[in-house]
C-alpha cells in the first residue's frame, strides 16, 4: 500500500465518522436509544415506539429532526431560479407562507421532497437529512450564481407534533399558536430567536421551531418540563407518519417515481401546469395529462403480521407492485402498508402481499389511514 | 432441567430429550414493542439454524433461529392473542415453541447463563 492510498483510507474515515447533534447528550441523559441515522446518532425510542406514538396522538410529543437540512436562498429572482426545478408555484408564494414541494431530476424523477417558505427576507427549504448534502449539490449546480445558498447546521430543529401541542406552544410563544398550518414566522423566546412553523411529519396540529444549537437544549428541556410534552424518537416518528400517509423519501418516493405516480399532483400549482418550465416538466405534464403508469396506494392487512418495505404485491398469480413503507399501526392496531402498483390495480378489490413465503390479503384503502388534525 | 444460550440471543430449556425455546430479554428490549409472532407448526422438522419463528416489532421483523435440530410438538398458541408477552416475560410465559431433541450433542457449542451475561456485556 502506498502513502497516497493511507491518506485516501484516512481522509474516508473521517467522512464517515458519525456525528453528535446538538442534542445527543440530552437525549442519552432522557434514555434515548440511540442509533446512526443519516450520518448522526439520532433517538430511535425512548420508553417504547407505541407508548411514544399514542402519547403523540394524545398530548404532545418533542421530536428531534435536526438531522435535517435547512437551507436558505438568498438574492433577486430566487423563487424564478427555484422554479426551473420545483414544481411549485414558488414566487407566488406569499411572506410567512410554506408550500410542500418536490425537488426533480431533468427527467422529472423525485430527488428529494422538501418545505419551501417564503420568510420575508429570504426563501428557507427543510429538506431531508438523508438527501442533504445530495441536494446542496444539485441545487449549487442547478441555481445561478448570484444567489447564495446557506446551509444552516448552527441551527437545531425541533417538532412539537399533537393536540396539546399549541397548550405547550402558548407558553413558549403564545404568538406562534396564532399561525394557521403552512404558516410561519419568526418569535422571541427570553432573547432567543425561534423561526416557527405550524407544519410536522405526524398528521396532528403541531409546531417545527427552528432554534440556534446553543439554545435547543434549554428549549427541549423547557418542552418535556410541561405536563402535555414527553420525547418522541424516529422510531414512532415513522409510525405516525405512515399513518397520516405521509411518503418518507427513499421509500415510498425515489428518482425512479414522479409527482404524478407519487400521487403528489398536488405540489404541481396551476400555474406551473399551464406553462411548465420546471425539470421535467414535458414528461411530467404528459403523464398528467394520460396518467401515470404506477400509483402509490395504501393498504390494511387483515391479522397482525405486517408488511415490510420490498414485500411483493400480488393480484391473484400476477405480481403487480411492492411494498415501499409498511408496519403495524399503533393506533388502528392492525398493519398497514403503502406501495406502488401498476395503475390497472390501484382499484382493486384486493390484493395479496408476499411475506415470509405466505400470502397476506390486503385491501386497498384511501389515505390518510388516521383521519388528519391540521390546524387550518 | 438446563438453561443455555446462543448468540443470537435465544434460550433454549432441556429437560431429558424436551426443549423450550424462546429470546432473550436482552434480544426483546432490542427488539422494541412485539406486534406479531410467527410461530411453526407442530410436527415440522427443524435442522439446527432454521428459522421457524419470526417477531414482528413496529419496526421490523426478526427470525428467531433454532439453537437445536428437533421435531415441533407445541407452539405457544398465547401468543397468537398476546404477543406482546414476548415483551413482558420472554424467559418465561413468553416461550416460542417446544421441540423433541434429535442429537443432544448439539447443545455443547451453547452457552450457560453466567457466560450468556459475559456476552452480552460485551456488545
Amino acid at each position: 500500500m502506498t502513502d497516497e492510498n493511507q491518506t485516501t483510507e484516512q481522509e474516508l474515515d473521517e467522512v464517515i465518522e458519525t456525528g453528535a447533534l446538538p442534542l445527543d447528550a440530552w437525549h442519552r441523559d432522557q434514555g434515548a436509544r440511540m442509533v446512526e441515522f443519516a450520518g448522526y446518532y439520532m433517538p430511535i425510542q425512548y420508553e417504547g415506539i407505541i407508548a411514544e406514538h399514542l402519547w403523540t396522538r394524545e398530548h404532545a410529543g418533542l421530536f428531534d429532526v435536526s438531522h435535517m437540512g435547512q437551507l436558505t436562498l438568498e438574492g433577486e429572482g430566487g423563487a424564478e431560479a427555484l422554479e426551473t426545478i420545483l414544481p411549485g408555484d414558488i414566487s407566488a408564494l406569499k411572506p410567512g407562507r410554506m408550500r410542500y414541494s418536490l425537488l426533480l431530476d431533468d427527467n422529472g424523477g423525485i430527488l428529494d421532497d422538501l418545505i419551501v417558505t417564503n420568510t420575508g427576507e429570504h426563501l428557507a427549504m427543510v429538506v431531508n437529512g438523508a438527501m442533504k448534502w445530495d441536494d446542496i449539490a444539485y441545487l449549487y449546480e442547478a441555481l445561478p450564481e448570484e444567489l447564495t445558498l446557506n446551509h444552516h447546521d448552527e441551527k437545531a430543529l425541533l417538532a412539537l407534533q399533537g393536540p396539546e401541542a399549541a397548550t405547550a406552544m402558548a407558553r413558549i410563544a403564545a404568538g406562534a399558536t396564532e399561525l394557521k398550518f403552512m404558516q410561519a414566522g419568526l418569535f422571541d423566546w427570553d432573547g432567543v430567536p425561534l423561526w416557527i412553523s405550524r407544519a410536522g411529519y405526524t398528521g396532528e396540529d403541531g409546531f417545527e421551531i427552528s432554534v440556534p444549537g446553543e439554545n435547543a437544549e434549554k428549549l427541549a428541556a423547557a418542552l418535556v418540563a410541561m405536563d402535555e410534552v414527553k420525547p418522541i424518537g424516529l422510531g414512532a416518528r415513522d409510525s405516525l407518519r405512515l399513518e397520516a400517509g405521509l411518503p418518507l423519501y427513499g421509500h415510498d418516493l425515489t428518482p425512479e417515481s414522479d409527482p404524478v405516480s407519487a400521487g403528489l399532483t398536488f405540489a404541481i400549482s396551476k400555474a406551473r401546469r399551464a406553462e411548465g418550465g420546471f425539470a421535467g416538466s414535458d414528461r411530467i405534464l404528459k403523464l398528467l395529462a394520460e396518467g401515470a403508469p404506477t400509483a402509490r396506494i395504501g393498504l390494511a392487512l387483515e391479522g397482525r403480521q405486517a408488511a415490510r418495505e420490498g414485500a411483493e404485491v400480488y393480484a391473484g398469480d400476477q405480481k403487480v407492485g411492492v411494498v415501499t413503507s409498511g408496519g403495524f399501526s399503533p393506533s388502528l392496531e392492525y398493519p398497514i402498508a403503502m406501495a406502488t402498483v401498476g395503475s390497472a390495480y390501484a382499484k382493486a378489490d384486493s390484493l395479496e402481499i408476499e411475506m415470509r413465503g405466505k400470502r397476506l390479503p390486503a385491501k386497498i384503502v384511501s389515505m390518510p389511514f388516521v383521519p388528519t388534525r391540521y390546524f387550518r | 432441567m438446563t438453561r443455555y444460550f446462543t448468540e443470537e440471543h435465544e434460550w433454549i430449556d432441556v429437560d431429558g430429550d424436551v426443549g423450550t425455546i424462546g429470546i432473550t430479554d436482552y434480544a426483546q428490549g432490542q427488539l422494541g414493542d412485539i406486534t406479531f409472532v410467527e410461530l411453526p407448526g407442530e410436527g415440522d422438522k427443524l435442522a439446527k439454524g432454521d428459522a421457524p419463528c419470526a417477531v414482528d416489532s413496529v419496526k421490523a421483523a426478526s427470525d428467531v433461529y433454532t439453537p437445536v435440530s428437533g421435531e415441533v410438538t407445541e407452539a405457544n398458541a398465547e401468543l397468537e392473542e398476546q404477543p406482546e408477552l414476548v415483551n413482558s416475560a420472554p424467559e418465561t410465559d413468553g416461550w416460542l415453541f417446544k421441540l423433541t431433541l434429535s442429537d443432544t450433542s448439539e447443545l455443547d457449542g451453547l452457552m450457560d447463563e453466567a457466560k450468556y451475561k459475559e456476552f452480552v456485556e460485551s456488545l
